[in-house]
């Protein structure tokens, strides 16, 4: 499954990195504190964050993550989307909360066929 | 055998401390030089995730640091060495979850203890050096195939 079917299926808005819509999800995972995802996630995740800081766009290249979700609404800061852009990694908002929305992620994923 | 074969690449990087808007910069450029080079994918993140670590804790703890990528025959060598204030009790940080980050750093999502941590799991060699009031120096050896 790729980011762009995510989107459609969990309602994300896309802030950035539309051009790396295409890219194929291996996984998620879901946390706030930059190391604990640095040394827990994996290329091709999704990073679900509460996280707005420009941060998260180093962390998230580094770990070539499939794209960054920002759960409860949440506005990235406008350095991040810059550098986001600059990196072609998709930054997108939910509406929902980390419990749900990883959830729903997890169910997509999982799910046989 | 015998000779030592020379190194295939070496750079040394500069990192400001104090400095969060360019945190980062360093991992990413020894990252993309590693990927140039041709080292394998998996290799190429282990460096990235070390370098990382090492570089955001020279932004919050240190004042400046030079940082020594060397790629030699079947290694990567990552040495970061700083001027600061120095680590009193290496045994307590390299302790998952022991973190002295203020407030501004934890707001970021740094401060989880686990920095030093990634480092050591993520490299096949690590050794730390730090005298209080003077810096602290990181040597991590990844190798590669
Ligand atoms: N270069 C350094 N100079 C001075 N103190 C350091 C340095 N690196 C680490 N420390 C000390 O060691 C502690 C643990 O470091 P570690 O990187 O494991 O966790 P952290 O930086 O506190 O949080 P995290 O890395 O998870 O965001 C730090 O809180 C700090 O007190
Ligand atoms: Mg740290």
């Amino acid at each position: 499954m790729n980011v762009e079917a995510i989107v459609a299926a969990v309602g994300l808005e896309v802030k950035c990195g539309r051009e790396s819509l295409g890219r194929e999800v291996t996984g998620g995972y879901t946390g706030d504190l930059l190391s604990d995802v640095m040394g827990h996630s994996k290329e091709g995740y999704l990073w679900i964050t509460r996280q707005v800081h420009q941060n998260i766009v180093a962390v998230a290249s580094l770990k070539e993550h499939a794209g960054i979700i920002l759960i409860n609404g949440c506005e990235p800061a406008a350095e991040t989307l810059e550098k986001a852009e600059a990196e072609k990694i998709p930054v997108m908002v939910s509406v929902l909360p980390a419990f749900e929305l990883s959830g729903r992620i997890y169910n997509l994923l999982t799910s046989p066929g | 055998m015998g000779e030592p074969k020379p190194n295939l690449y070496s750079e040394s990087f500069h990192i400001e401390g104090g400095n969060f808007n360019s945190a980062g910069i360093v991992s990413t450029s020894i990252k993309s030089i590693l990927k140039k080079l041709g080292i394998p994918g998996d290799i190429v993140r282990k460096a990235a995730i070390v370098s990382y670590e090492a570089e955001i804790n020279v932004v919050s703890y240190a004042k400046k640091a030079v940082v020594n990528l060397t790629v030699g025959p079947g290694v990567v060598r990552i040495e970061v060495i700083d001027e600061g204030q120095g680590i009193p009790n290496i045994d307590l940080a390299m302790q998952e979850g022991y973190s002295t980050a203020d407030q501004r750093i934890r707001e970021m999502g740094f401060g989880a203890g686990m920095g030093l941590c990634n480092i050591k799991n993520y490299s096949d060699d690590f050794h730390i050096e730090s005298e209080v009031g003077k810096g602290t120096h990181l040597k991590m050896t990844i190798q590669t195939p």
